[in-house]
């Protein structure tokens, strides 16, 4: 149809009308019907191309019925596009109820908005248009050997006339001149952010400053612990609204009962007791693998378990990895009392909180 | 002509007298696309990308990408009064103070969900039926990128709102910077703008999530399926489906209806997902901090299979000279996910090189009828299937009520069992599909009457398989042969050397198959026809049409 452009009403030039259009002088109207694009024009002698997809349903009687069910379909789609719009001006949120209801409003008109469209358009492809199946070829997508030929040809040439490969100079200024170009938008990068340093090597714990409770943010006695029991997570003083400090700082105490503390001894790793009071013993509460806080404590098997990947440590033993994939304990941070009888630190951790990292060693 | 009629006329002049449009156009509405189901999950995720730039861009219009510190006082009292960042509490407003907002945040997600999930099965779909096959190679590498791009976004995506689960997986993500070689200190400050967790990160995730890699998804799927467009959609094997055409029905009216409807239901089933089934409602995880965590936190589920290769590794570092090796956390973070991305990329070169298979292929495989490649596959799907489970230990645990360090245990050897077991199952299972199909049309299909014979011996009659079923039951590509040298014969070319030799190892296992029943006109015969045993497996180096009839009938066995 289109396809051969016809030029119908009108007389076919010598090489049979395929070279260019009719001519035409200039403010007389334009040659519709020569370029009809829906359909033959009318008056027109050609026999018609035989159809492609017939015109009508496979099965009359069904595609009567299947149209009343689509348009069902599409109607209480509408219903539903109309009851969202309700839905959103009608109901107010600003509580959790409130927004429940909203959500179930808006959320249920909706789905039944897409839903009905998408069951009326499969009904309609099912029903009214007529079953076909079509073959198309394929083309080899290799292009022909003349084909490949000229454009080596014109590869060639091109690279002939540019000079890129008699001229060496020009070629090798060039590569060197895209070098540091391409680098420039890495180098533009390096203030992204501070060098390290060793910043991961320390935290804000200092001699003499108090551990508060997280969250009360209240300090702690060591005689305020009458019997051994639970983990408690402390911050530093004055740092606990800094989740850049905490992110390192933040530790655990848990009370033991005597005797209970496994001491370090040279043979033997465990707890260094100088760094504990009233069996009170400190450890980072950043897990050694990747950095989750170490949040779960077994008071029965003194296990302290990081709920990410489940490095446990030995809360007895300095903290010593007892399974998964933590490689060294937890750090223990060297903790005493004050004048007032508040647990303080006494220096920082004497080594590198958290996640391993280059640097380490 | 009607008005109706009139108007398209007048617009389709319009644009053809400026762009040419009628014969491309005409092109593309005839256009025939084959029918398969499994030809739609690429749809589905086509549309839940779409799903995700429309929700998406509602949500941005209310989202608040930054870690400045205010205290909450909005409509979730629980929190109020709480201190939080302002990419928390606008995620809390989008949620109870927007109207339609937590609709639109919850059908990001479950889009976002779908989309990786889609991806996934779409890519095993495209391995297991070989459609990445020449000339699909580069279609294929471009699947893999977004792949990879996918669950990149998503993990940036579920960062955005800084609440206390997101916010520990942005500390592990920390982590796993902090413990690659040399360079990762730096990596970590300079994505983080300096120490964990800094003032930087969400904005800088923003960007990357709302437009960088949007942006490289929307080219790449604009490439995606303009390749796919013009090397035409392969198709499943069946009566009349060549490599040299297409069958199917035209864009128009058919494909435009069919895949419009599918677009509906998809959204649909988003929108019903999100209406009746919560999802990350972080206002009950709470805003980050770095000393709290939950029990059970786990990742989108994307993000599983890295979480559990994180999870059973076991705790090896190395300090040499001042400087730590965290094997514990680059290697599982990192090798696990180069393997897999690096094996989905070289695969179709790798096949290539080894079967010397260099036509073009555009009826798909049968899964079967690929049996090392289907074994392959699933060995992959296994490994990551158990990684997978790993990253959820702490639940399986709970549920099956076994111990914790037992799952892990478990996952550790079963990493290196499960994939040779489902390799060995899955290649004899399809071997055995291939059996069924030679018995098939060797002898036809039961059914199921007995009938005795003048002599009184009893036979059950069968009759021959149906046309279109033979046709996919024949449709199997019989591999090029690589010649391996016989005694002292000179070996091929492509067999020389140390590499030709593994070459010709790879290709004797790669294309062991079972042969079809010799001939094209073959025509079951209703009756046993002296068969010793069943057919044996041979590898492309045997199975030449004139040795099919050997290899037939020596029913030596595996």
């Amino acid at each position: 149809m289109s396809e051969s452009q016809p030029s119908h009403g009108l007389a076919p030039e010598e090489d049979g009308g395929r070279s260019r259009a009719p001519h035409r002088v200039i403010g007389t109207p334009p040659p519709a019907q020569a370029r009809t694009l829906l359909g033959e024009a009318p008056g027109s002698a050609e026999p018609e191309a035989p159809r492609e997809l017939p015109a009508g349903p496979d099965n009359p009687a069904k595609a009567s019925t299947a149209e009343k069910v689509i348009a069902a379909c599409f109607l209480l789609s509408m219903l539903a596009s109309i009851g969202f719009i309700a839905a959103y001006v009608g109901l107010e949120v600003h509580s959790v109820d409130a927004t429940l209801r909203s959500n179930l409003a808006l959320g249920l008109s909706m789905s039944v908005a897409f839903l009905a469209m998408g069951v009326g358009a499969t009904i309609w492809v099912r029903s009214i248009m007529p079953n076909v199946e079509q073959v198309e070829e394929r083309h080899p997508l290799a292009a022909s050997h003349e084909e490949r030929e000229a454009f080596a040809k014109t590869f060639k040439e091109g690279a002939e006339a540019s000079g890129f490969v008699k001229r060496p100079l020009l070629r090798r200024t060039l590569i060197a001149a895209s070098v540091p170009l391409a680098v420039a938008p890495l180098v533009v990068l390096r203030d992204m952010g501070p060098l390290p340093g060793t910043s991961l090597r320390h935290t804000v714990w200092r001699r003499g400053m108090r551990m508060v409770v997280y969250g009360p943010n209240t300090p702690l006695r060591a005689a305020d612990f009458s019997i051994p029991g639970q983990m408690i997570t402390v911050a530093p003083e004055g740092f606990t609204e800094n989740q850049d400090v905490l992110a390192k700082a933040v530790t655990i105490i848990i009370k033991f009962a005597p005797g209970q503390l496994v001491p370090n001894t040279p043979s033997k790793p465990g707890t260094i007791m100088n760094w504990t009071v009233d069996d009170i013993v400190a450890y980072s509460k950043i897990c050694t693998h990747v950095g989750c806080p170490v949040a779960l404590y077994e008071q029965t098997t003194h296990h302290i378990l990081c709920p990410c990947h489940q490095s446990t440590f030995d809360a007895t033993n300095g903290a010593q990895v007892l399974f998964g994939p933590a490689p060294r304990p937890l750090p223990q941070l060297p903790i005493g009392v004050d004048s007032n009888g508040f647990l303080i630190a006494t220096s920082d951790f004497h080594e590198p909180v958290g996640p391993a990292f280059w640097e380490l060693g | 002509m009607s008005t109706t009629e009139k108007l398209l006329e007048g617009t389709g002049r319009w644009f053809d007298d400026r762009l040419r449009t009628a014969r491309p156009v005409r092109t593309f509405l005839r256009k025939i696309f084959p029918d398969h189901w499994s030809f739609l999950l690429g749809e589905i995720a086509l549309y839940s990308f779409i799903i995700l730039l429309l929700t998406g861009t509602f949500l941005t219009l209310f989202f608040q990408p930054s870690m400045t510190d205010i205290a909450y006082h909005g409509s979730y009292t629980p929190l109020d009064g709480v201190h939080m960042s302002e990419a928390y509490a606008s995620t809390l407003n989008i949620s109870f103070d927007v109207r339609g907002g937590l609709l639109m945040r919850q059908i990001h997600h479950w889009a976002a969900i779908l989309f990786v999930a889609a991806i996934v099965c779409h890519l095993l779909r495209v391995f297991f039926t070989g459609a990445f096959r020449k000339p699909r190679e580069l279609n294929w590498l471009i699947g893999v990128v977004m792949f990879t791009l996918a669950f990149t976004e998503g993990l940036f995506g579920y960062s955005l709102p800084d609440d206390l689960l997101s916010g520990t997986g942005l500390r592990i993500l920390e982590g796993v910077l902090l413990s690659i070689p040399v360079v990762g200190t730096y990596l970590s400050f300079f994505l983080f703008g300096g120490q964990f967790p800094g003032h930087d990160i969400i904005p800088r995730l923003y960007i990357i999530h709302v437009l960088l890699i949007p942006a490289l998804l929307l080219a790449l799927i604009s490439a995606h399926l303009f390749l796919m467009f013009h090397q035409k959609h392969t198709q499943m094997p069946g009566k009349g489906h060549t490599d040299t055409n297409v069958v199917g029905q035209p864009m128009y009216p058919y494909f435009m209806a069919k895949t419009g409807a599918w677009f509906f239901f998809i959204f649909g089933v988003t929108a019903l997902l999100s209406t009746f089934a919560q999802i990350n409602p972080i206002w009950i995880y709470g805003p980050y901090n770095p000393s709290g965590i939950s029990a059970g936190s786990q990742p989108d589920w994307y993000m599983g299979f890295l979480e559990g290769a994180l999870r059973m590794w076991p705790s090896w570092h190395w300090d040499v000279g001042g400087y730590t090796f965290a094997f514990n956390v680059f290697v599982p973070a990192l090798v696990p996910l180069g393997l897999i991305m690096t094996g989905l990329a070289v695969w179709p070169f790798l096949e290539q090189w080894i079967t010397g298979d260099r036509r073009e292929h555009h009826v798909n495989d049968r899964p079967r009828n690929a049996p090392t490649r289907t074994a392959l596959g699933m060995a992959g799907v296994t490994v990551y299937g158990i990684m997978w489970l790993e990253g959820a230990n702490d639940i399986v645990a709970r549920f099956l009520n076994i111990s914790l360090y037992l799952t892990t245990e478990i996952a550790r050897y079963a990493i290196f069992i499960g994939p040779v077991v489902a390799y060995w199952v899955t290649k004899r299972i399809c071997l055995g599909l291939q059996r069924k199909d030679v018995h098939l049309l060797e002898h036809g299909v039961e059914t199921g009457i007995i009938r005795q014979l003048p002599n009184g011996e009893y036979i059950e009659v069968t009759r021959p398989v149906d046309e279109e079923k033979q046709a996919v039951l024949e449709a199997r590509s019989e591999l090029p042969q690589i010649e391996a040298p016989v005694g002292d014969d000179v070996p091929a070319p492509s067999a020389r050397g140390g590499l030709g030799k593994l070459r010709v190892s790879l290709n004797r296992v790669l294309t062991e198959s079972i042969p079809l029943p010799h001939g094209n006109g073959h025509q079951p015969n209703g009756h046993g026809n002296g068969h010793a045993g069943e057919p044996t497996a041979v590898t492309a180096g045997e199975a030449g049409p004139e040795s099919l009839e050997q290899a037939d009938g020596d029913g030596s066995g595996d």
